[in-house]
């Protein structure tokens, strides 16, 4: 909302700076965005009175001038054509700068010196909407009362401030220049001037010419109208062309400059038709229905839904209902009689009417956050008086009013113990009456009655918000409670989450954040079955594009996006992790959210034991000894003999592995990219961080090392049980360090190497003792696995 | 006898000194201490002394042998350190070449600011509080006292999952206050920071997902000078005792009264410059006392208990903490920006 100080002035008297008024308006609750000064890039420009027009003596298209300039003469050379002897003209001096940013400076012309430049209107950052009497190609001469010398920013009104407000949406009230007239006397605390239109009404009865009915009066809980007879269009005075400028507003002629003066004004929304056009000279309020399309006065044909308020006459639509008039019934040059629409429309019809035609207008705006339908009277006499004013037609007698709406004013118990209690002060209930009454509430007893445009205020605490932002949110002390004495902190869970990230970031990886939703294309690019229970997703129903609207059951696309552009980009050996979140579909609408620790690397030294020894590292810091890693060919996104997957006990804790070559062939990688997906939840399930102290032993170990040649199916895990197995009881730790095929080892074989360390609680032992152990072990694996000592 | 005693005495202790190296030493203890020694074979003679005479001689040998064992001593262990001294030279390494580091992964920098957010709050008394994204509109709006036909709800505003607008995403961590109020009975105190999501386009300040801290206090006699107390407190803490707050009425449909809390701009300190918009002041959260409907709506008792609540925005903060200025780098990832904090 554009507040031009000018007609602020009109109301109330507040004699401050603008930065100062900006800042305490801000701090009373409507915050200011931006000052505006238009016209201030302008300088040194005044008005000039052309004293004589001579030829130049060199050149046929330039002609040479003498101006007034108040106080001397001096001579410009100008190529214009449309000036005459007398004319007042904007002159930009010798330094002037125009509203383009350019410099001016003396200079000669043909040999004939130039103490100036007269201007146009777009030299002055103007159109004919604001100054609608000059012409688009040549100066602007000037129409106003005004003597040579004079500054032209008055001149033109180009001296007028303007206050940017940011209004909040539950204060529709603000939106024009009596709310806002209103909130600063009562912030400034000084008397406000206000204005009951006159109207002399001296035309035929509305009542004979025009008939309204409302057919959806919960959709239009009043509609008021008057008419105008004898119109004559025309441009309007500078004051109201400067005041919608200011504001924002584009001058078009003198009806639809007072509809858009009065929704300025008072924040009521004006609409006026073209009384001509109105068949059976009766306007009827209706919702669409079967109306398929009409074209809005842009002239761009809309498609109307059925239950979207329209105003139509007997025959056809002629506005959408507080957003726009219709094309047939345009005020135009030849228009004689208006109908001036002053209604009131819900605002949630408003809103949802304005949003499915992509048309949101200035009225649309304004009625969508529902407006007072105690103003459509005054806003509508308001318009009246105008038209008298400028005398561009006659004002019909009567009025019609249908009026259905609910005028109960809201009345609420001032109890100054529960606000002073919510804010924390002490004001007194005569220091909260009187800041209420400033603004517009009746207070009787502890009775407050709300003004008719507050329709926000329901509650004590709008009440209390109302005695705390006038009492000033500043002026509040700054105490900190005691309440019960309370210990925070983080949950167990929430504890463990922050050591899964620590650990992952001593172990070389970087934390990623990425989007929730993804693309349903990356479930193809995963080679994900079609029963796949990850393509059984949430959608969004109104995402931004395809490409986000599927929430991810798998947090892999998200990984393997991210790890591609670090490898379009150049960036060598990479390690990520995410807390990433998926959703998957709770079967009642809703979701489980689990969070999947996924760890992704690629260049460097990476490989598969790499990321699955970061993987036992992070498992083995939440006492996860016993993890099993069983190879899975099954996962189409894995390399098939470079994936397994994690478990712990019955517990499924995720999977670590390779990806497919033809995965990262869809996600554009062309290097080997490892990846693991850690079910937090799972793990911290299974984790044991219970520690219990183990005495020291006494006595020695003894150390064998022991290298096995089986058959390359045989795998290290079963190897290493089967040795634990038979190697009871003195056999106290298996280490695999080493697999070797090759020279001596004989194709489809391989020689696994283990060091093993054996200990007896009882006392040191003996060779015989532990080659019986070896022994035993050499007999198991050979009758399991048929593997021999090397 | 004694004459020759001193000579070895003062010959001895002398070429002991001035030994060259560990094997000139040992010779030397052959040569004077040996079982053939000079001094040994001396002491062999004692016999021949007179009874006087050898306990004199005796004393004298005996204290020569200690001088020279301890020179001996002294000398062996100078030297032992010369050589070491020499080893450690040469053992010198450029200290100035790069060690063998593991390199450190890092934490995003929101994380940075979330964990350091968390902190303060949990030194605070808070606890942290998590709620689903996926959420319900009870709990997203009507639990929050948004009056159905808010602007909010529109689906041009909030990703709907389904057609008759019944679950969405959450467009603000706020139902987090609502799930904790249903559950637990005041005294309340608590953060809950996470996900949420608006439709808007992604550009350098926009983001269709992003991170709200929510924070909500609820107990007997709660006020709002104690909201202004706590987030003083807060950013005091993350910005530095000099940052300076303003607070200003603003709406939201759960705080009543709400407001919004800005920072005094770093780079004018109120004068107003290009990072402030000319304004002198940067928004930096929303808060407000809770909305008596939105507890009464958990079942809280109004006449006995009040609360107040705020919401955070997790990028700007970082933004402004780090000097980002465009919100896509936090989610493209690429290494080399995370791998700056």
């Amino acid at each position: 909302m554009r507040l031009s100080r000018k007609w602020l002035s009109e109301f109330v008297d507040v004699n401050v700076g603008d930065r100062d008024y900006s800042e305490t308006m801000t701090m009373s609750g409507s915050k200011v965005e931006a000052i505006h000064l238009p016209g201030s890039e302008i300088k040194n420009v005044i008005v000039g009175k052309i004293l004589s027009i001579s030829p130049h003596p060199n050149a046929d298209k330039l002609a040479v001038c003498q101006v007034d300039t108040g106080k001397n003469v001096i001579q410009v050379v100008t190529a214009a054509k449309n000036m005459k002897e007398g004319d007042l003209i904007p002159v930009a001096l010798d330094g002037a700068v125009l509203a383009d940013g350019k410099e001016i400076h003396s200079g000669s012309l043909r040999g004939e010196v130039s103490q100036g430049m007269f201007c146009s209107v777009a030299e002055l950052g103007l159109t004919l909407h604001e100054v609608p009497y000059a012409v688009e190609d040549g100066l602007l001469i000037l129409q106003e009362d005004c003597s040579p010398g004079d500054d032209i920013h008055p001149v033109l009104g180009l001296d007028d401030h303007v206050i940017e407000f940011e209004i909040t949406n539950n204060r529709p009230d603000c939106m024009n220049v009596i709310g806002l007239a209103r909130e600063t006397s009562a912030v400034y605390n000084v008397p406000m001037r206000t204005h009951t239109p006159q109207v002399k009404a001296q035309g035929p009865n509305i009542a004979d010419l025009l008939n309204v009915r409302v057919e959806a009066p919960d959709l239009c809980p009043r509609y008021t109208a008057h008419m105008v007879v004898d119109v004559h269009i025309g441009p309007s005075p500078r004051w109201i062309r400067d005041r919608l400028s200011a504001s924002g507003v584009r001058p078009i002629n003198n009806i639809v400059d007072i509809t858009n003066y009065v929704m300025l004004e008072y924040g009521q929304p004006m609409h006026a038709f073209d009384f001509s056009c109105v068949e059976g000279d009766t306007i009827v309020v209706r919702r669409a229905g079967a109306d398929a399309t009409f074209t809005t006065l842009d002239g761009i044909e809309r498609r109307l839904g059925e239950n979207m308020l329209v105003i139509a006459d007997e025959n056809r639509a002629v506005g959408v209902a507080g957003v726009m008039g219709g094309e047939n019934s345009e005020i135009t040059d030849s228009t004689t009689a208006i109908v001036f629409e002053s209604a009131n429309f819900n605002g949630t019809s408003v809103r949802t009417t304005a949003l499915s035609l992509a048309m949101r207008t200035d009225a649309s705006s304004r009625f969508e956050k529902g407006l007072d339908p105690s103003m459509t009277v005054n806003a509508v006499d308001r318009a009246c008086e105008l038209v008298e004013l400028l005398g561009a037609g006659t004002v019909c007698a009567g009025m019609i009013d249908v009026d259905n709406s609910d005028k109960t004013p809201v009345t609420l118990r001032l109890e100054p113990e529960r606000i002073n209690g919510l804010l924390g002060t002490d004001i007194s209930f005569e220091d909260m009456v009187r800041m209420l009454a400033k603004l517009g509430f009746t207070v009787d007893g502890d009775l407050v009655t709300v003004p008719s445009w507050r329709s926000d205020v329901e509650h004590m605490a709008d009440l209390a918000e109302e005695v705390a932002r006038l009492y000033g949110y500043d002026n509040l002390p700054v105490t900190s409670f005691n309440g019960s004495a309370a210990s925070g902190g983080y949950t167990r869970r929430q504890a463990m989450k922050n050591t899964a990230g620590a650990v992952c970031r001593a172990l070389g990886y970087t934390e990623i954040l990425t989007y929730s939703f993804i693309s349903p294309s990356a479930y193809d690019m995963l080679r994900l079955p079609e029963d796949d229970k990850r393509r059984s997703y949430l959608e969004i129903l109104n995402p931004l594009g395809k490409d986000t609207s599927s929430m991810r059951t798998s947090s892999l696309p998200s990984m393997l996006d991210t790890l591609q552009l670090n490898v379009s980009h150049r960036n060598k050996a990479v390690k990520l992790y995410e807390f990433a979140t998926v959703y998957h579909p709770d079967g009642k609408g809703g979701a489980e959210e689990p969070v999947i620790l996924t760890l992704g690397c690629y260049g460097g030294n990476t490989d598969f034991y790499t990321i699955k020894g970061d993987t036992e590292s992070i498992l083995s810091q939440f006492g996860i000894e016993g993890a099993e890693y069983e190879a899975d060919a099954s996962d189409p996104s894995y390399h098939p003999g470079r994936c397994a997957r994690i478990s712990c006990g019955e517990v499924r804790l995720g999977t670590v592995g390779q990806i497919h070559p033809l995965v990262c062939g869809n996600w554009d990688i062309s290097v080997p990219v490892y990846t693991a997906e850690l079910d937090l939840e799972a793990v911290f399930r299974c984790s044991n961080t219970e520690k219990t102290y183990t005495p020291l032993p006494k006595y020695p170990p003894v150390a064998r090392d022991l290298a096995l040649v089986c058959r390359d199916s045989v795998t290290v895990a079963a190897l290493t049980r089967c040795i634990k197995a038979a190697g009871e009881p003195f056999l106290k730790e298996v280490d695999f360090f080493d697999v070797y095929k090759g020279t001596g080892i004989a194709d489809g074989f391989k020689s696994v190497a283990f060091s093993l360390l054996f200990r007896s609680d009882e006392g040191s032992l003996r060779d015989e003792e532990v080659n019986a152990c070896i022994d035993s072990i050499l007999k198991e694996v050979s009758d399991k696995f048929g593997a021999v000592l090397r | 006898m004694i004459t020759q005693l001193e000579q070895i005495r003062e010959k001895a202790i002398e070429r002991v000194r001035s030994a060259a190296n560990l094997q000139e030493l040992e010779q030397l203890r052959i040569k004077y201490l040996g079982k053939k020694g000079e001094l040994t074979a001396l002491l062999k003679n004692m016999g021949k002394l007179s009874a006087e005479e050898r306990p004199v001689v005796g004393q004298l040998a005996n204290s020569i042998r200690e001088k020279l064992d301890s020179a001996m001593k002294d000398r062996t262990e100078a030297l032992s350190r010369e050589a070491m001294d020499l080893r450690l030279q040469e053992e010198a390494l450029d200290v100035t070449i790069p060690g063998k580091t593991t390199e450190l992964g890092k934490k995003h920098p929101m994380s940075i600011v979330l964990d350091e957010t968390k902190e303060i709050f949990i030194g605070m008394g808070f606890e942290i509080a998590e709620g689903p994204e996926i959420e319900t509109e009870y709990y997203n709006f009507t639990a929050l006292n948004t009056k159905p036909g808010h602007p909010a709800r529109d689906w041009q505003d909030t990703f709907y999952l389904r057609e008759d607008s019944s679950v969405l995403l959450r467009t603000q961590t706020s139902p987090v206050q609502v799930r904790v109020m249903e559950k637990k009975k005041p005294p309340i105190r608590i953060i809950s920071p996470g996900r949420v999501y608006r439709k808007d386009e992604v550009d350098a300040t926009h983001s269709p997902m992003f991170h709200q801290i929510e924070g909500l206090v609820v107990d007997k006699g709660i006020t709002m000078t104690d909201l202004k107390g706590t987030l003083v407190q807060f950013v005091g803490k993350l910005y530095g005792p000099d940052a300076k707050l303003r607070f200003r009425p603003h709406h939201f449909p759960f705080t009543e009264p709400s407001c919004e809390i800005d920072i005094m701009c770093f780079e004018c300190r109120g004068e107003g410059c290009r990072v402030c918009k000319g304004e002198g002041w940067i928004e930096l959260l929303g808060a407000g006392m809770v909305h008596p409907r939105v507890l009464e709506g958990c079942g809280i008792d109004t006449d006995i208990y009040s609360g107040f609540a705020f919401g955070i925005g997790v990028e700007r903060l970082t933004m402004r903490r780090f000097s980002v200025s465009d919100m896509r780098l936090f989610f493209e990832n690429d290494i080399r920006f995370l791998s700056q904090f």
